[in-house]
């Protein structure tokens, strides 16, 4: 693994994203700013699933007319995520942020699977209910509790060298 | 001045405050982003577009509050604890000019045209193209006056 992302990060492009000061400041500030895209139309879904919020919308109806907004958000922010993890892999593989925030993606990745799988499948029978079930309020939550972490955990990869040497 | 208060000194010093800080401040992002765009795709007949946009005003309002407050309160002692060096910086007045409109204009003309059912269809997307725009602005500065 290790000897792969130091051919990776040998790659001529990995070297000049790395070297480039403002195309990589660009795509971070892209990877950041998108993050009011994907976080906020999964913030909305997920206070819907908790029935917090839009409880006289149907869940199915908050999910259809989010979900594109949210896929897009979220492929943007792949895209940028893997070319600054691409400027420099070694590095992030070495970041301890940098290891719970995949992590913390892919437990948020297996809850929407469950929600997918288990939860959606009598969607219709709570569908109209200001108060969905326990179990689509757990998937709410956790996803909630899932992306604040990842969320944090991205913001602190920078400091990883303060903190630990 | 303020840059020397103990709390500020400490703040500047500590190697997880700062970080904690500014990670609440990306959650206020979210939040405020999730109301401006849910109720601007819903005034341009994107998003929940079936839903009347009064009932969208109704339900992003405490969103939107509960966000610029978030943001308020973590923004502010980061911005104390390098006051100076923000003063000197053009984005960081952009992005204080785009801020007090943005607010403004959120509670005032953008709420009036959600509200309202019988804006018409040019005027709601001119109004969420603006919304949009301000809003934009300030995170784009935001961004920008984090950088070294």
């Amino acid at each position: 693994m290790v000897s792969f992302l130091e051919w990776l990060a040998l790659t001529s492009w990995s070297v000049s994203l790395h070297e480039s000061h403002y195309v990589y400041l660009f795509i971070l500030t892209l990877h950041v700013l998108t993050l009011t895209v994907f976080g906020g139309t999964a913030l909305i879904i997920d206070l819907r699933l908790l029935g917090l919020m839009m409880r006289y919308i149907p869940t199915s109806v908050v999910m259809k007319r989010l979900i594109s907004w949210n896929m897009l958000g979220f492929a943007i922010m792949t895209i940028t995520g893997f070319l600054m993890f691409y400027a420099s892999p070694v590095d992030k593989y070495d970041n301890i942020f940098f290891r719970a925030k995949i992590a913390m993606l892919i437990l948020a990745g297996i809850n929407v699977f469950l929600f997918l799988k288990f939860v959606c499948r009598n969607l219709a029978e709570w569908d109209q209910a200001p108060m969905p079930p326990v179990s689509a309020r757990l998937t709410g939550g956790l996803g909630l509790a899932l992306w604040m972490g990842i969320i944090t955990t991205g913001r602190f990869i920078p400091y990883q060298q303060y903190w630990f040497g | 001045m303020i840059e020397h208060l103990p709390l500020l000194v400490e703040m500047r010093s500590s190697l997880w405050l700062f970080p904690t800080i500014a990670t609440v401040h990306l959650f206020g992002l979210v939040v405020v982003g999730g109301a401006v765009l849910l109720g601007d795709l819903s005034l341009m007949g994107y998003g929940l577009a079936n839903q009347p946009t009064h009932q969208i005003a109704r339900e992003i309002e405490r969103l939107q509050i509960t966000g610029i407050l978030i943001m308020g309160l973590t923004g502010l002692p980061l911005f104390m604890c390098f006051a100076t060096k923000y003063y000197y910086l053009s984005a960081f007045w952009v992005k204080l000019i785009a801020l007090i409109s943005a607010i403004t204009f959120t509670f005032t003309i953008r709420k009036a045209a959600l509200l309202n059912a019988n804006t018409s269809q040019n005027k709601k997307k001119t109004i969420a193209l603006i919304s949009l725009s301000l809003w934009g602005c300030i995170s784009v500065c935001g961004r920008l006056i984090g950088f070294p």
